[in-house]
């Protein structure tokens, strides 16, 4: 007890201590900025106030112009335009509620945005410009100036605007700007963003936006007494923002997003020479001007609501079951590994069954295929074929081979937000479920179905890799200094031409499941679908019965010419049913484009939920 | 003191009498604060262009700001010590909930999002902070033993390491201090104070190559040699320095200044405010300024020294020092002597959210002063 009250003495007097230390630093610290304080006012009084006298020079920002970015052709598909805007500064008027009232008269301006404006003038700065109306057009610009003596405070000042001219068609690719929040406030450096208003939010505009941006530059005006400028001194022109030019062939992209219809899907164009992206459209879109000046709340809220999600990049960023259109890869790994000689033939019955079970993994064909080789397999897309395949190959040699080809990894494409989509290891369950990876789980993954899921962008891009026997690329929209190539050996190049070969018969053979989008020039290609459900086992697949979100994804892979590929095409068409029936003649229409051939009128895309 | 109670009372001190029993404030600091906060309001209708708006929107916040004040100064202060863990343990939560929400939406994180009010758990920290040290380090044996004194710098340190994370590296470093304060305080050794500022020294290249962004590091840089970056951070501490420096002793009067009004002076009702006071009102105006300032705070270290409780005692002498860093780092960015960092001055500077803070801890003040325990004496 006396110990503790000694303590608490003790405790009692290093406090006081203390305190009075504090006061001690306190003092020792405002003396301190007293003593700089004086430096300046009185030793360095006279240099300041010759300073003062001289500054009567005035720093101005100039914001950079923000890079334009154009197609592979050259059009402008994000600009630049000056628009005009009408200011008022009360200091400068002699009656700021004449004023006002005469510029609405002029430009038309309803008496609540009158009021707005009013209540706005009254709370601001007297020497801080109000902006009245924005976008004006030639004949405002005319009446302004005509009343420009009795307008002191009025004056029209020009601003750059972005602009989108292709609106829908390159939203997702080229993304938008939009006013400076901030959240950007707190990663940019202030002074490099010294009056710029505008910053990159997705897409490219935000890939690239050091680029696009530029630095600013400044006048030193001259002011006079009353601040206004007499004449500038001095000037540093900003570096405008770097122009990019993109792989995209806009008229390539407007036939993608044409070709898709009413359908909600993704087409990806690639070329498989060096990897840039041609064509990368997404449906539904959305027009990315709106977002410029600041999107108006209900707007968002339809954009955000809208049951089809305009918003979402179904080319980088939705993920699908690849379907059918893996079986060329499967059955290069099925080569690879050993497990089959593709001259060899299989009898392929209506479902397959692990050896020792009971569950019947039913063809997409109720009586099955009869004796087939590979190439039958890939042409007529035999699933029983690759069952037994996938299940002698086992998940971790799937996954080894697979991945290799690109899928579960993200591309590495220069856009933001890209998925990697999945596939499915025995390590990867058991991270995300807990569970022991089970066999029946492999037969599915052997076409593409199951917990495999893979976006558009990473199908054209292992298409590619098919098109040019093993050449892999990082896909890109912006040429730019990396070196994106690599080589995919197989013990035998033989391999690779069966597998392409096999391609070319889908459409090329008449039994093909593409046959009907045979075009003057050789296509080769695989169909798929993706599933939206699982069938039951033993229930009949009745496509028509369901409502139409109910149906499959039609998917489609292809490259032309077959002997000298120049394009591969990925296709999904959400809800389309079959790949054969609606995806494929979506891409052969965009090859046709490419290809200068006159699109036959027959080839369109017609729903079917049979044919893969 | 026995022998005033027999004489009859000023008005002077019936009103101060008044003040501290009614309306549980402190006369003095109250005194104080309210010069101070007149002297703002004044040098800001010339930094405003002498924009009536502006002086009825500034008195109508330092109102609130007062009438918030007086609201703290009502509750008994042993409420706070009932309260601060809670506050400190949801305000911690809420920090760990801004980063992962955060990291997910990306972006986003310093302002958690409740519904209707959007807030900035950093802000309430700065509250928080000060009160749960006391609160903890009160209830063990004075001077701090080394186990609480680890324990009492881990509550320090995980809200510090989260709010730096944000990134908020000002508003992390006002909290670290105010948390360190109230443990200088208590009596920790000057070994271990010693220890902390080698460790401070030791960390100082680590958060050059590490942490800061390259634009803080061009702040810094230019605090050496302004005119090396004209452009950016040294036109504010240029053009801030030549609007001091011309005002001479006795400055060149009110609303003459030609500095702040020909817009050099960027931010003048807000983070340079000082600046356009300096010119006009000299010297001497900084001088009564600076001492008014310093009589806030050691009134608030006098408050501190006649606490009767424990916890009393050391928030009220961290409050105190907290006080004086926030002026120190504002005065010191505008003399240029400290780098640009966007820091408030306490009371005279044009702001929200600063204003509530520190007229919460000023009403803490008020309250330690005048409220006590059923056991206490009166004076």
């Amino acid at each position: 007890m006396l110990d503790r009250l000694h303590d608490h003495g003790r405790a009692r007097r290093v406090f006081r201590l203390r305190i009075l230390f504090a006061a001690l630093i306190s003092l020792v610290v405002v003396l301190t900025l007293l003593g700089r304080a004086a430096w300046l006012q009185i030793a360095q009084h006279d240099h300041y106030l010759a300073k003062a006298e001289k500054n009567r020079t005035r720093l101005v920002v100039v914001p950079p112009e923000r890079g334009r970015i154009f197609d592979a052709q050259g059009e402008v598909v994000a600009d630049n335009v000056a628009t005009y805007q009408v200011q008022i500064t009360p200091e400068h008027s002699q009656d700021v509620g004449a004023e006002l009232a005469m510029l609405a008269d002029v430009l038309g301006l309803d008496a609540p945005v009158v009021e707005a404006l009013e209540e706005r003038i009254r709370v601001s700065r007297r020497f801080d410009p109000v902006l009245v109306k924005t976008g004006l057009d030639e004949v405002e610009r005319a009446r302004i100036a005509r009343l420009k003596p009795w307008l002191l405070g009025t004056e029209i000042v020009s601003s750059l605007k972005r602009v989108y001219p292709y609106r829908e068609l390159l939203a997702h690719v080229v993304g938008y700007v939009g006013r400076i929040n901030a959240e950007d406030v707190k990663r940019l450096d202030p002074d490099a963003y010294q009056g710029t208003q505008y910053i990159g939010k997705t897409g490219i505009e935000r890939q690239y936006e050091d680029r696009l941006h530029g630095e600013p530059g400044y006048r030193i005006v001259e002011v006079d007494a009353l601040g206004r400028e007499v004449k500038v001194l001095d000037t540093q022109r900003p570096v405008p923002g770097e122009d990019i030019a993109l792989t995209i062939d806009v008229g390539l992209q407007g036939v993608a997003a044409a070709a898709l219809g009413e359908y909600a899907g993704a087409v990806v164009a690639q070329d498989p020479r060096d990897g840039a992206i041609r064509a990368m459209a997404s449906r539904p879109s959305f027009d990315p001007n709106l977002f410029v000046d600041g999107i108006s709340h209900k707007a968002y809220r339809e954009l955000l609501e809208d049951p089809d999600r305009p918003l979402y990049n179904r080319a980088t960023r939705a993920t699908y079951p690849p379907g059918s259109t893996i079986k060329p890869v499967m059955g290069l790994a099925g080569m690879e590994y050993g497990l089959i000689d593709p001259d060899e033939r299989f009898f392929a019955g209506p479902y397959y069954q692990i050896p020792g079970n009971d569950h019947r993994y039913r063809d997409w064909r109720k009586w099955g295929h009869g004796w087939v080789d590979f190439e039958e397999s890939v042409f007529r897309s035999v699933d029983v074929y690759y069952y037994d395949l996938a299940f002698r190959m086992g998940i971790d040699r799937m996954h080894a081979f697979l991945t290799e080809f690109g899928i579960g990894q993200k591309t590495g494409i220069d856009l933001p937000g890209e998925s990697a989509g999945l596939m499915p290891s025995r390590d990867w369950k058991q991270r995300a479920k807990q569970q022991v990876w089970f066999p029946g789980e492999t037969v599915i993954a052997g076409i593409g179905q199951g917990y495999m899921l893979s976006t558009m962008l990473q199908m054209a891009n292992m298409t590619s890799t098919l098109a040019s026997s093993g050449v892999r690329h990082v896909p890109w929209l912006v040429a730019g200094d990396r070196s994106p190539q690599s080589r995919l050996k197989l013990s035998s190049d033989d391999y690779w031409q069966r597998a392409r070969e096999a391609m070319r018969s889908v459409v090329g053979h008449e039994r093909g499941t593409a046959h009907k989008i045979e075009a003057p020039y050789p296509i080769a290609g695989k169909t798929g679908t993706a599933q939206v459900f699982s069938v039951a086992q033993d229930d009949e697949y009745d496509a028509e019965e369901l409502e139409r979100r109910l149906h499959d994804h039609a998917l489609f892979v292809g490259f032309a010419p077959y002997d000298d590929p120049k394009l591969s095409v990925a296709v999904i068409a959400e809800h389309g049913g079959s790949g054969s029936g609606t995806a494929a003649p979506i891409a052969r229409q965009v090859m046709d484009f490419w290809f200068d051939v006159e699109p036959d009128a027959d080839v369109q895309p017609e729903f079917s939920e049979r044919g893969d | 003191m026995a022998s005033d109670r027999l004489q009859p009372m000023r008005l002077g001190d019936r009103l101060g009498a008044t003040l501290r029993s009614v309306f549980k404030l402190d006369p003095v600091l109250l005194f104080f604060v309210a010069l101070i906060a007149m002297i703002g309001v004044v040098a800001g209708y010339s930094a405003a262009e002498q924009s009536e708006a502006w002086v009825e929107r500034s008195i109508v916040r330092l109102g609130l700001g007062f009438g918030l004040m007086l609201l703290i100064a009502q509750i008994p202060q042993r409420w706070y010590f009932v309260v601060a863990p809670w506050l400190f343990a949801v305000v911690v939560l809420m920090l760990v909930a801004v980063w992962l929400v955060g990291d997910m939406g990306g972006g986003a994180k310093r302002w958690l999002d409740l519904g209707v009010i959007r807030f900035q758990p950093a802000e309430l920290m700065k509250v928080a902070m000060p009160m749960t040290i006391a609160w903890f380090l009160a209830r063990r044996p004075l001077p701090p033993r080394p186990l609480d004194v680890l324990a009492a710098m881990l509550a320090v340190g995980i809200p510090t390491v989260l709010i730096a994370g944000q990134p908020d590296l000002g508003s992390s470093l006002l909290i670290m201090a105010s948390g360190l304060f109230v443990l200088f305080f208590a009596g920790l050794s000057w070994w271990y104070i010693g220890g902390f500022v080698a460790l401070v020294a030791a960390a100082m290249p680590v958060m050059w190559f590490f942490v800061m962004h390259a634009y803080q590091k061009q702040r810094v840089l230019t605090l050496f040699d302004p005119t090396s970056d004209p452009l950016g951070a040294g036109y504010h501490t240029i053009q801030s320095m030549i609007a001091i420096g011309s005002g001479g002793v006795w400055g060149k009067g009110w609303l003459q200044g030609t500095q702040s009004h020909l817009d050099f002076l960027p931010e003048g009702t807000t983070d340079f405010i000082l600046a356009v006071y300096a010119e006009e009102f000299g010297l001497v105006g900084l001088l009564v300024l600076f001492l008014l300032y310093l009589a806030v705070i050691w009134r608030g270290l006098w408050i501190a020294e006649h606490a009767e409780s424990v916890e009393g005692r050391l928030l009220a002498a961290s409050i105190s020092m907290t006080f004086m860093v926030y002026v120190l780092v504002n005065a010191g960015m505008v003399l240029g002597l400290l780098p640009v960092v966007g820091a408030p001055l306490p009371l005279m500077s044009y702001g929200g959210t600063a204003l509530v803070t520190i007229m919460v801890g000023l009403g803490m003040l008020m309250s330690i002063r005048t409220q006590r325990s059923f056991l206490g004496h009166d004076r």
